[in-house]
């Protein structure tokens, strides 16, 4: 199996994390804010699954498994403050939420 | 009976807590005995005591009674310790008789004021502080008493306080001599750091050993101690307060303006004389303060309209020769006058308390006259004070005791011709106004005023009880003194030199101490005479004098006592009421105000930024993160 070259890998990883950042700060529906935080989170993991695997170290994989985790514990955390955005609010648009003004 | 020392004070003490406490529960009746009490007792203490030590004296002239430590620190171990001497002696000795006169007094002449158990409390509190003064073993004791002192002086002062002027008079006592009290502070910090003790013996045994003779240190501390003693005893430049301390209750005036506070910068320096040797240039300044003070002060009092003004002028001048006397060396001399003054003075107050009394608180000398007939009593108890005070020859004490300072002055090693001018004059001065005061206030024509008030009747036996024993003393007092040229008894010096460096004169011829007698007794018996041709024998040419323009001007320039109030008003008051204007928008805080607005002007730009959107904030962290790893590869 030819081995991928580590700059494509990387490439990759940047072009996905500069995705999802746009899509941070340009959405403003919060479900897409919350996937395209999903897809940074992804775009990182790859990052180092490709060291990892340049390096011939299994820590690249690790911490996917460790970014895989914590991602989960805070999909639940994103999700739960979606639904109450939703039930207090009534709406999913980020900007209209900006009480805690200073 | 020498162990009954720590009673004299404590007397008063009890008395003035008995009224504080509980004063407001009891009668009139019952608050006078508790304060003349007090007193009462205080002195027949001091009797006992007196007559034991004079009887057995102790071995070193001097009995010490440590009561207890009153602080132990590093080595500053000031005790409540009372030291009884020839000097403190002779002093509590006049302060509880006179004390005990006047609180009598007082009784009859307070009846009808508001605050009577008040103003027994102030008075006993007065007479115990002034006792402490007096029996101080070390001179933070005696700084307790001073200030305790003044604190009363300006308690009694503004006892009337819903008289404004009253308060001002009172606060401006206070102010004066907190500058003189400010001095002797920085004198006691000084002997300590140079000497190691505040106990007056060991302090000035110590001082003769460390000191040289007119070195820089013993100047300096010979200069503040001055300083508190000229505060205390109102002499130039600090006599302002005196004549406004007048405001008082009359026998306040008597006890405390007169008699026993005032002197207690002649107390302080004698107390403290082995200083005063050591700087013979402070010494020599001391001679001249008394001497311009006698002086300025006999001038004022030729022209006030204010009987109590005049008799709170004529204690200037009378201290002054104290002063005088102490600046000459002649030390027993110093406090034969005091006791003299002391009794002659209370005297001449309280016979013009008796007089405001009468005439329903008129204190203006040309309103009254005519009080001779109206008044015998009255009028013979002041006949002899002010004859005493004017030292008529032979039969007053006033004479003796005058006499002896004026003498002393001459013929002292540190005295001379000039100091002995200026007490003379001082002395003419002093007959003049107060046979000035005695021509009108009991001769003349009664006046309108005087008639409109007829019957006048004198007042009950409570006043006439010490007016009648103060005139004995004014009189009687003086033969235990005699000066060489009528029997030389020198019963008060020697008594005094127990405590006190002997004095010893330089030329004293007989022939010319009894010229210098002659001349004296001139000088008091012509202002007599003067006095009675311009206001007795041709009415009105006193009043012509004052319509003379020059007249006019020194008039004006001597009633306000030489200008001084105003000086000082233009010197210190007014600069410090400006800087107070200006300063009362606090500008000094305009920098920490402006440390205030610095930051919120900061937190208002920051907290901008706490927008409250979600994405704006997702941006600042973006550009955040991008410009760190930026700046890292970069650097």
């Amino acid at each position: 199996m030819a081995a991928v070259p580590m700059e494509h890998g990387l490439v990759l990883a940047a072009v996905l994390f500069g995705l999802g950042l746009t899509g941070v700060l340009v959405r403003r529906n919060i479900i897409f804010v919350l996937l395209s935080l999903e897809i940074m989170l992804n775009a990182a993991a790859l990052a180092f699954v490709v060291a990892g695997a340049h390096w011939g170290q299994a820590d690249g994989q690790v911490m996917f498994f460790f970014i895989l985790a914590m991602a989960a514990a805070e999909v639940a955390v994103g999700l739960a403050l979606v639904v109450q955005l939703y039930y207090r609010f009534n709406t999913l648009d980020v900007d209209t939420v900006s009480d805690l003004r200073g | 009976m020498l162990e009954l020392l720590w009673l004299i004070p404590a007397f008063p003490l009890a008395g003035f807590l008995a009224l504080t406490l509980v004063g407001s529960r009891l009668s009139r009746t019952e608050a006078a005995y508790v304060g003349a009490g007090s007193v009462g007792l205080s002195a027949v203490v001091t009797l006992l005591v007196g007559l034991s030590f004079m009887a057995a004296p102790p071995a070193a002239g001097s009995f010490v009674q440590t009561l207890w430590v009153w602080v132990d620190v590093a080595g500053f171990r000031p005790a409540f310790a009372f030291h009884l001497d020839a000097l403190s002696l002779t002093m509590i000795f006049v302060v509880t008789f006179v004390g005990f006169l006047i609180h009598l007094y007082s009784v009859e002449y307070m009846m009808e004021e508001e605050g009577y158990s008040r103003f027994f409390a102030y008075m006993n509190l007065f007479v115990c502080a002034m006792l402490t003064l007096l029996l101080a073993d070390n001179l933070m004791l005696l700084l307790l008493g001073w200030e305790g002192v003044g604190l009363c002086s300006y308690l009694l002062i503004g006892f009337f306080y819903k008289d404004e002027a009253n308060s001002a008079a009172a606060s401006k006592a206070f102010i004066v001599t907190r500058v003189g009290d400010t001095a002797m502070l920085m004198a006691l910090f000084l002997l300590f750091a140079e000497l190691g003790t505040l106990d007056i013996q060991a302090l000035l045994e110590r001082a003769g050993q460390q000191f040289q003779p007119g070195s820089g240190m013993a100047t300096a501390v010979a200069l503040l101690l001055l300083g508190g003693a000229v505060g205390k005893s109102a002499q130039l430049p600090l006599q302002t307060w005196l004549p406004d301390a007048m405001a008082g209750p009359t026998p306040v005036s008597a006890l405390i303006h007169a008699a026993t506070m005032v002197t207690a910068g002649v107390y302080l320096i004698a107390r403290t004389h082995v200083l005063f040797t050591l700087a013979p240039a402070v010494l020599s300044l001391v001679a001249v303060i008394g001497t311009l003070t006698l002086l300025m002060a006999g001038f004022a009092a030729l022209v006030q309209s204010d009987i109590k003004r005049v008799l709170a002028y004529s204690t200037i001048s009378q201290i002054g020769y104290m002063f005088l006397a102490l600046g000459v060396g002649a030390w027993s001399a110093a406090l034969f006058h005091f006791m003299i003054h002391a009794f002659f003075k209370a005297l001449l107050f309280l016979g013009a308390g008796a007089v405001i009394m009468s005439l329903h608180h008129e204190q203006d000398m040309y309103r009254m006259g005519g009080l001779r007939r109206q008044m015998p009593f009255t009028f013979w108890c002041f006949l002899i004070g002010s004859g005493a005070l004017a030292a008529v020859p032979v039969v007053t004490a006033g004479f003796y005791s005058k006499d002896l300072i004026i003498w002393n002055a001459y013929n002292s090693e540190i005295g001379g011709v000039w100091l002995w001018a200026g007490a003379l004059a001082g002395a003419l001065l002093t007959s003049i106004y107060t046979f000035r005061m005695v021509f009108l206030t009991f001769y003349r024509e009664a006046t309108e005023w005087v008639r409109h008030l007829m019957p006048i009747h004198e007042p009950g036996p409570c006043v006439r009880i010490p007016l009648g024993v103060l005139a004995v003393l004014s009189v009687a007092a003086g033969v235990i003194e005699l000066p060489h040229t009528m029997g030389s008894l020198t019963l008060f010096s020697g008594f005094l030199n127990t405590a006190l460096p002997e004095y010893h004169g330089v030329h004293a011829s007989y022939g010319t101490e009894l010229l210098f007698e002659l001349l004296a007794a001139v000088a008091s018996l012509g202002g007599i005479w003067l006095v009675w041709t311009l206001v007795m024998a041709s009415p009105g040419s006193m009043e012509r004098i004052a319509e003379q323009p020059w007249a006019r001007g020194l008039e004006r320039l001597w009633f306000s006592g030489w200008g001084f109030d105003a000086l000082y008003d233009a010197l210190f008051v007014k600069p410090w009421l400006w800087c107070a204007k200006v300063n009362k928008d606090d500008f000094i805080d305009v920098f920490y105000r402006a440390v205030a607005f610095v930051t919120e002007t900061l937190h208002f730009v920051v907290s901008m930024t706490q927008t409250g959107a979600v994405r704006w904030y997702a941006t600042g962290i973006a550009v955040g993160a991008v410009l760190t790893v930026g700046l890292v590869i970069i650097l």
